[in-house]
C-alpha cells in the first residue's frame, strides 16, 4: 500500500519532452534496485532520479546513527519498511567506550512511529535498546515482522516478552551476541497460542533457562521455522525433541552438547539429524566433545558453515569431525584445536573460504598454548579459496605470512591478532612490517585489514602504497611516528573506517587527513598523541564533521579518545557529559 | 627512517620535543616510541623482545644516551593486562568459562604420571579423594582433615605436595582452595619417608609408619 503523496515536486508528466522517461516507469525500474550503494549512485544522477529513488526506497541502511537524524531520514524517504542502524564505534565491543555514550534507539522509534507506521524490519548493531523501547516498538507498529539485535545493550528478557506478546506478524527474532539481562525464560510463553509465523528464532546469547515446554510448542506450530538457535541451557535430549518437530531447519544452533545419553537416545538423535535435509549451518555445540559427534555425521556432508567457537575441542576431536564436512565454506574454531587441528582443516576442507580462530583463554597471560604460524600455513595450503581470516595467535613470522598470502592471494579480509602487543617475528627478531607488506602487495582485493605485532612506519608505507581497495583498517600498538598514519590517509582512496589505539600518532597525523575525513564514515583514535588544539582546529576547519573528544583528565590538554565522523545532522544533542563535541 | 612531517612546522607545534621514547637500560634505540601514559605503565616492557624466545633480539647494547628522552621504567614482574586487549568481545569472554586447569600428578614409585583438572573440584577433600582413586594402591595423608587411611597391604602413606608458581614445593592444604588452584603447577605424592621436611611441626596424628 503506497502512502499518499503529492506530485507537486515532480515536473509535469505532460511536458512536451517526449524523451523523458515517465515517472511511473522510472520508479518501477528503480524499485527493483536493492543495493543501497546503487541507490545512492542513482540518486546523484539528476533531480528526477533523486526523487524517483527516494519514493521507491523501502530499506535504508545507516552506518552511523549520528551521521543523520531521524527527521532527515523520514523527510527524504517516505516509504521505508526496513531500517538498519549501527551505533557505537566498534571499539566499544572491547570496553573502550564508556557506558551511556549514546546510540539510543528510542528517539528513532518515536519518529518512525509517526512517519513509518508500516515499518516491518529493524536491524540494529551496537545500539542501546531499553525494554521500554522494545515495548514501544512492539505496540507502535502493527505490521512489524523482524527484529535483529547484534552487540546491543540495555535490554532484558522483559523486552523480548513485549515483542512476543504484541507482534502478531513476527517472522524474525534474532538476538545475537548481546549484553542482555536475564529475567527468566518466561518470555517464550508470551507468544500467543495461535501464533505461527516465526521463521527465525535466535536466543543463543541468553544466559539462563528458558521455558522448554513453551519452546517446544512454539517450534511445533511454526512450520516455516528455518533458523533456530537456542541457548546453552537446552540439553541434548531436549534438542532431539525440537529437531523432530522442525526437520525443515536450515540453520541450527544447538544447546549444550554434553549429556549422558543412552544408546537409544543417541540413535534417535542421529536419526533426527539425518532427517534435517536442508541443514547447512550448525553452531552452539557448547561443551561438545567428540563423544557425540557421530550423531552429526549424516548432516555434516551438507554443512557449509560450522561454528565450533563455543566448544573447546582438541586437535583429535576436530580431526575426527572434519572429514565428514567436505563442503564447508565457513569455519569458526577455538585455538584449543592447535596447529594439528588446523592441519586437519587444510586436509579436509578444500572449499573453505572463511576461517576464524578465537582464543580460548585470551586474558591468561601465562599460557603458551594455542595456534602458531604453522597452523595458518597448513590451512593456506589446503584451502586456496580462503579469503576471510580472523586469527588470534601468540607467535608469528614474516616468512609465514608471506607464504600464506602466496597460497591464498584472494584475501578480502585479513585480521591477524598477535596477542602480545608489539611482538616481533619470533624467529628473526624483526618487526612484522614485511608480513603486512606481503599481504597488501599480494592481496589486491583486500577490503579489511587488522594489524598487530611490532610494527614501524614501514607497515603503513606499504599499506598506503599498495592497499588500494582497503576500506577498513584496525591499528593497535603500532607505528613509529605521524608519518605512518599520513601514509595511510594519503594512499588509500577507498578508506572508510579507521580505528587506532595506543599508537604514536599525533596532531600532524590527525590533521593530515583534513581533506579526507568527509569521504570516510569515521575515525577513532585512542591513547595516541593527539591534543585538544589539533582537535579544535579540525572541528573549526571542517564543520560537517563531528569531532568528539573523551577525556579522563579535565586539566590535561592530551586527548584520550577522539571520534571523528561526517554528519549532516550537526553536533549531537544527546552527548553525555564526558563527551565534548568541539 | 621516520620522515618529518611538514605539518608539524606549519601548525607551529614542535612534536619531536615532546616525543617520549621508552628504553630499558642498555637497550638500543627502538624505532617504536613510547605512546601514551597509561599504556606504558600497564604493559610489560617486553616490547624490545619477542614474547617467547628472547635469544634473537637484536640488541646491540647501544648507548642509552642515544635515546631522546629516555624513560627508564622498571618492568613489572608479572605481565599486566591492557584494557580491551586482545580484542575479544565480552560476550565471548563470558561464554568460555571452562578451559580446565590440568596439572601433572607424579607419585613416587608409580611408573607413569597422571593429569587432573583442578577446576573439577571444590575442595582439598575432593581432590585427594580423586587422587586416591587414581593411585589406588597408595594412601594419601590428608593433614587438613586429619585423615590417615592405612592401606593394609602396603601400609605406606603418601604426602601430597605441589609446586607453586615460584617453583617451590609446598605441602597441600595450607592455603585456601582457590588460591591453591591458581598457584599449583604440578602435584607430587611423596612417599612418607621422603616427606619428612614437609611434615607439620605438630602433626595431628603421628602414624607409626611414617615421620
Amino acid at each position: 500500500m503506497d502512502p499518499k503523496r503529492s506530485r507537486n515536486s515532480h515536473e509535469s508528466v505532460n511536458s512536451s519532452e517526449s524523451t523523458r522517461f515517465p515517472d511511473e516507469v522510472l520508479e518501477r525500474v528503480l524499485s527493483l534496485l536493492t543495493s543501497h550503494k546503487d541507490r545512492s549512485s542513482v540518486s546523484l544522477v539528476c533531480k528526477d532520479w533523486y526523487n524517483a529513488e527516494r519514493w521507491t526506497r523501502t530499506h535504508v541502511f545507516i552506518g552511523n546513527c549520528y551521521s543523520v537524524s531521524p527527521e532527515i531520514v523520514v523527510g527524504r524517504f517516505p516509504a521505508i519498511r526496513s531500517v538498519t542502524l549501527k551505533g557505537k564505534p566498534r571499539f566499544s565491543d572491547f570496553n573502550l567506550v564508556p557506558e551511556n555514550w549514546g546510540a539510543d534507539i528510542h528517539q528513532w522509534l518515536v519518529v518512525f512511529a509517526e512517519k513509518y507506521p508500516f515499518l516491518e524490519e529493524l536491524r540494529l548493531k551496537r545500539m542501546t535498546v531499553t525494554d521500554e523501547s522494545l515495548e514501544f516498538l512492539a505496540t507502535s507498529f502493527s505490521y512489524f515482522k523482524a527484529i535483529s539485535l547484534m552487540s546491543c545493550d540495555g535490554f532484558s528478557t522483559d523486552g523480548l516478552a513485549a515483542i512476543a506478546t504484541h507482534c502478531k506478524n513476527l517472522t524474525e527474532l534474532d538476538i545475537q551476541e548481546n549484553d542482555m539481562e536475564d529475567n527468566g525464560g518466561g518470555w517464550l510463553s508470551c507468544f500467543p497460542e495461535n501464533f505461527t509465523s516465526l521463521e527465525v528464532l535466535n536466543f543463543a546469547s541468553q544466559q539462563g533457562d528458558v521455558s522448554f515446554d513453551a519452546l517446544e510448542k512454539l517450534v511445533d506450530r511454526c512450520k516455516s521455522l528455518r533458523v533456530l538457535k537456542v541457548d546453552k541451557y537446552v540439553k541434548l535430549e531436549q534438542l532431539h525433541r525440537l529437531l523432530v518437530r522442525a526437520p525443515q531447519l536450515t540453520d541450527l544452533g544447538t544447546g549444550n552438547f554434553q549429556q549422558e545419553l543412552t544408546p537409544r537416545q543417541c540413535a534417535e538423535l542421529e536419526s533426527a539429524f539425518s532427517n534435517c535435509k536442508n541443514l547447512h549451518t550448525l553452531s552452539g555445540l557448547w561443551d561438545a566433545t567428540s563423544l557425540y559427534f557421530p550423531v552429526l555425521y549424516s548432516a555434516c556432508g551438507r554443512l557449509t558453515f560450522l561454528n565450533l567457537s563455543y566448544a573447546a575441542l582438541q586437535s583429535g576431536d576436530l580431526a575426527k569431525l572434519l572429514p565428514h564436512c567436505p563442503n564447508l565454506r565457513r569455519l569458526w574454531v577455538l585455538d584449543t584445536v592447535e596447529d594439528e587441528g588446523l592441519e586437519a582443516i587444510g586436509s579436509s576442507c578444500p572449499l573453505l573460504e572463511e576461517l576464524r580462530v578465537f582464543p580460548a583463554a585470551p586474558f591468561d597471560l601465562d599460557i603458551n598454548r594455542g595456534v602458531t604460524e604453522s597452523g595458518f600455513i597448513a590451512v593456506s595450503r589446503g584451502c586456496p579459496r580462503l579469503h576471510y581470516v580472523l586469527y588470534f595467535c601468540r607467535q608469528m613470522t614474516n616468512a609465514a605470512v608471506a607464504t600464506i598470502v602466496q597460497n591464498c592471494p584472494d584475501f578480502t579480509h585479513f585480521r591477524l591478532c598477535i596477542m602480545n602487543p608489539g611482538q616481533r617475528d619470533y624467529l628473526t627478531g624483526e618487526p612484522m612490517d614485511e608480513a603486512f607488506g606481503a599481504v597488501v602487495k599480494t592481496c589486491t582485493k583486500l577490503q579489511r585489514l587488522a594489524i598487530s605485532g611490532l610494527l614501524t612506519d614501514l607497515t603503513f608505507e606499504y599499506i598506503g602504497k599498495y592497499a588500494k581497495n582497503l576500506e577498513t583498517l584496525s591499528v593497535a600498538f603500532a607505528g613509529s611516528s605521524d608519518w605512518g598514519m599520513q601514509c595511510v590517509l594519503r594512499g588509500c582512496p577507498k578508506l572508510r573506517k579507521l580505528e587506532i589505539r595506543d599508537s604514536p600518532f599525533g596532531n600532524a597525523a590527525l590533521l593530515s587527513g583534513l581533506a579526507k575525513y568527509e569521504s570516510m564514515r569515521s575515525l577513532w583514535m585512542s591513547a595516541c598523541n593527539v591534543t585538544m588544539n589539533a582537535c579544535k582546529l579540525l572541528a573549526r576547519e571542517k564543520p560537517r564533521l563531528n569531532v568528539e573528544v573523551m577525556k579522563d583528565d579535565e586539566t590535561d590538554s592530551q586527548v584520550d579518545k577522539v571520534y571523528v565522523y561526517r554528519t549532516i545532522a550537526g553536533p549531537r544533542r544527546d552527548a553525555p557529559p564526558f563527551v565534548l563535541t568541539l | 627512517m621516520a620522515k618529518k612531517s611538514p605539518e608539524s612546522n606549519a601548525v607551529g607545534l614542535n612534536f619531536e620535543e615532546t616525543e617520549l621514547t621508552l628504553g630499558l637500560p642498555g637497550e638500543s634505540r627502538d624505532p617504536k616510541s613510547g605512546t601514551k601514559r597509561g599504556f606504558s605503565e600497564t604493559v610489560d616492557l617486553n616490547l624490545g623482545g619477542s614474547g617467547g624466545g628472547e635469544a634473537k633480539d637484536g640488541n646491540c647494547n647501544g648507548d642509552p644516551s642515544e635515546n631522546e628522552v629516555s624513560v627508564a621504567v622498571k618492568p613489572p614482574t608479572a605481565k599486566a593486562q591492557v584494557v580491551g586487549w586482545p580484542p575479544v568481545r565480552s560476550y565471548r569472554k563470558n561464554v568460555m568459562t571452562k578451559t580446565g586447569k590440568y596439572v601433572k600428578v607424579a607419585a613416587d614409585g608409580a611408573p607413569y604420571l597422571r593429569k587432573v583438572d583442578l577446576e573439577m573440584y571444590n575442595s582439598y577433600q575432593q581432590l585427594l579423594g580423586a587422587l586416591e582413586e587414581m593411585f589406588t594402591c597408595f594412601t594419601i595423608r590428608d593433614y587438613l582433615n586429619e585423615r590417615t587411611i592405612n592401606d593394609p597391604v602396603n601400609g605406606s602413606e603418601y604426602v601430597p605436595a605441589y609446586e607453586d608458581k615460584d617453583g617451590d614445593w609446598m605441602l597441600v592444604g595450607d592455603v585456601p582452595w582457590k588460591m591453591f588452584v591458581e598457584s599449583c603447577k604440578r602435584l607430587r605424592l611423596m612417599k612418607g619417608s621422603k616427606a619428612i621436611g614437609l611434615a607439620p611441626r605438630t602433626p595431628p596424628q603421628c602414624s607409626s609408619t611414617s615421620c
